[in-house]
C-alpha cells in the first residue's frame, strides 16, 4: 500500500507486473528501462532468473515526476509466471497499488492466461482484495508475432476470455519491439495514483491537489 | 494493510531514534521499511539507489524466511542475521507490518549492534504504544 510522506512530500506506490510463464513481464521492465531511463532511480535489478525464467522478482524503482505538491514514486516489480512459484508471487504481491496483467497472444497459451488470472484473483483474495478492486490494466503481448507462421488470439477474443465484463483498460503490445509498453506502463500509473488519492480523500480526509 | 500518512513530526521522531541508535552501534546504515519493501525511513552512509534494493530484497528475503519458518511449525524467525568478510546485515521485526535493518562493518561487532537495535526497537515500540499505524496515522 502507498506510503504517504508529507515532510519529503512523496508518494511511493507498488505496481506488480502479474501474468503466466514467458508471456513478457521482465521484458516489459527491460523495455521501460530502456525507453524511460533518465526517469529510473536505480538499475534494473532481476533476481535469480535462470536463462529468461524469472524465478524470484524483478525490480525497477522510478520517479514519475509530481502531482500537485507530491513527487510520485513507483517500484515496480514482476512477480515469477511459472506455476509452482505461487508462493513467491504472494510475497511480491503484498501490499500491491496497480496492476498490469501481460497476457500472451500465444493460441497455444490461452489455458495459462486463464489460469494465471484466476491465481491472481486468488492471491488477492487473500490479502482481502479482488481483481475489480485494485487498478489492473491488461497488455496483449507479443502482437508482433501476428501474421507470422505461429497462432495468435485475436484481440477480442483475449478480451472476452480475460477482461470478461471490459471493465479495465487493456492494450495490445510488443514487450520486445516496445510497442505499448509505454501505454500500459502510463495508464497504470495514472489509475494507480488515482486510485491512491481517492482512498486518502475518503479514508484520511487528505486532497492531494488542494489545500 | 493500508495505505501509510506520515507526517513531518513522525518522521523526525523516527529518524532520532535511528540517528541515536546509529551512533551508539557504531552502525553506518539503518532502515525502517514494511513489509512490502517501501523505505519509511533511513538514516546513514549508504547509497539511495541501493538502499531501495535493499529494501525491496529484504521484504521480499523476510517473507521468504517466515514461510521457511512456518514448515517447521514456528510462527516466524524474528531475527535474522548475514555476515559478510566486511559487511554484515542485521534485521528485525518492527511490530507486525515493518522491519528494521542494520547495516555494519567490522568497525563494531554483533554484541554491541544487538543491543542497540534493542534497544532502539523498544524506544519506536513504546513511542509507538499498541499499534504503529495508529500513531503513524494520527
Ligand atoms: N515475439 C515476442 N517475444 C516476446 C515478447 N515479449 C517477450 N518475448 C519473449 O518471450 C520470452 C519470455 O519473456 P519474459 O519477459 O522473460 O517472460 P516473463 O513473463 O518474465 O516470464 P517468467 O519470468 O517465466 O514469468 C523471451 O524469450 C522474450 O524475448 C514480444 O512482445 N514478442
Ligand atoms: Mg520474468
Amino acid at each position: 500500500m502507498a506510503i504517504i510522506s508529507f515532510r519529503s512530500d512523496e508518494i511511493h506506490c507498488k505496481i506488480v507486473y502479474y501474468g503466466p510463464g514467458r508471456g513478457g513481464k521482465t521484458t516489459n521492465l527491460i523495455s521501460i528501462h530502456k525507453a524511460l531511463g533518465h526517469q529510473a532511480r536505480g538499475e534494473l535489478l532481476s533476481i535469480d532468473t535462470a536463462g529468461d525464467r524469472t524465478l524470484f522478482f524483478d525490480f525497477l524503482p522510478m520517479d514519475l515526476g509530481s502531482i500537485g505538491k507530491f513527487k510520485i514514486k513507483i517500484s515496480l516489480y514482476t512477480v515469477p509466471g511459472q506455476v509452482r512459484y505461487n508462493d513467491t508471487r504472494k510475497l511480491v504481491l503484498k501490499g500491491v497499488d496497480g496492476i498490469v496483467f501481460v497476457a500472451d497472444s500465444l493460441e497455444a497459451r490461452r489455458n495459462n492466461n486463464i489460469e494465471s488470472l484466476q491465481n491472481l484473483n486468488d492471491n488477492l483474495t487473500e490479502q482481502g482484495k479482488g481483481l475489480n478492486s485494485v487498478p489492473l490494466v491488461f497488455q496483449y503481448n507479443k502482437r508482433d508475432l501476428d501474421g507470422s507462421k505461429v497462432a495468435i488470439m485475436p484481440i477480442e477474443e483475449m478480451e472476452r476470455t480475460l477482461n470478461t465484463q471490459g471493465r479495465h483498460p487493456s492494450f495490445p503490445g510488443s514487450a520486445l519491439k516496445g510497442d505499448g509498453v509505454r501505454e500500459t506502463f502510463k495508464k497504470i500509473c495514472m489509475m494507480t495514483v488515482v486510485d491512491v488519492s481517492a482512498r486518502l480523500l475518503k479514508e484520511k480526509g487528505i486532497s492531494l491537489t488542494g489545500k | 494493510m493500508g495505505d501509510l500518512v506520515l507526517t513531518k513530526q513522525a518522521l523526525d521522531r523516527i529518524d532520532s531514534v535511528l540517528a541515536n541508535m546509529l551512533k551508539r552501534s557504531g552502525a553506518h546504515t539503518v532502515l525502517l521499511i514494511d513489509k512490502a519493501g517501501q523505505i519509511i525511513s533511513f538514516e546513514g552512509s549508504m547509497d539511495q539507489e541501493k538502499v531501495s534494493s535493499l529494501a525491496a530484497l529484504t521484504a521480499a528475503n523476510y517473507g521468504a524466511t517466515t514461510a521457511i519458518a512456518r514448515l517447521f511449525g514456528e510462527e516466524e524467525f524474528t531475527l535474522l542475521f548475514h555476515k559478510g568478510k566486511q559487511e554484515n546485515l542485521h534485521f528485525s521485526n518492527v511490530g507486525e507490518e515493518y522491519l528494521m535493518i542494520t547495516v555494519f562493518n567490522n568497525n563494531t561487532h554483533l554484541g554491541l549492534v544487538r543491543l542497540e537495535v534493542q534497544k532502539g526497537l523498544a524506544e519506536i515500540e513504546t513511542m509507538f504504544a499498541q499499534n504503529l499505524r495508529e500513531w503513524f496515522n494520527a
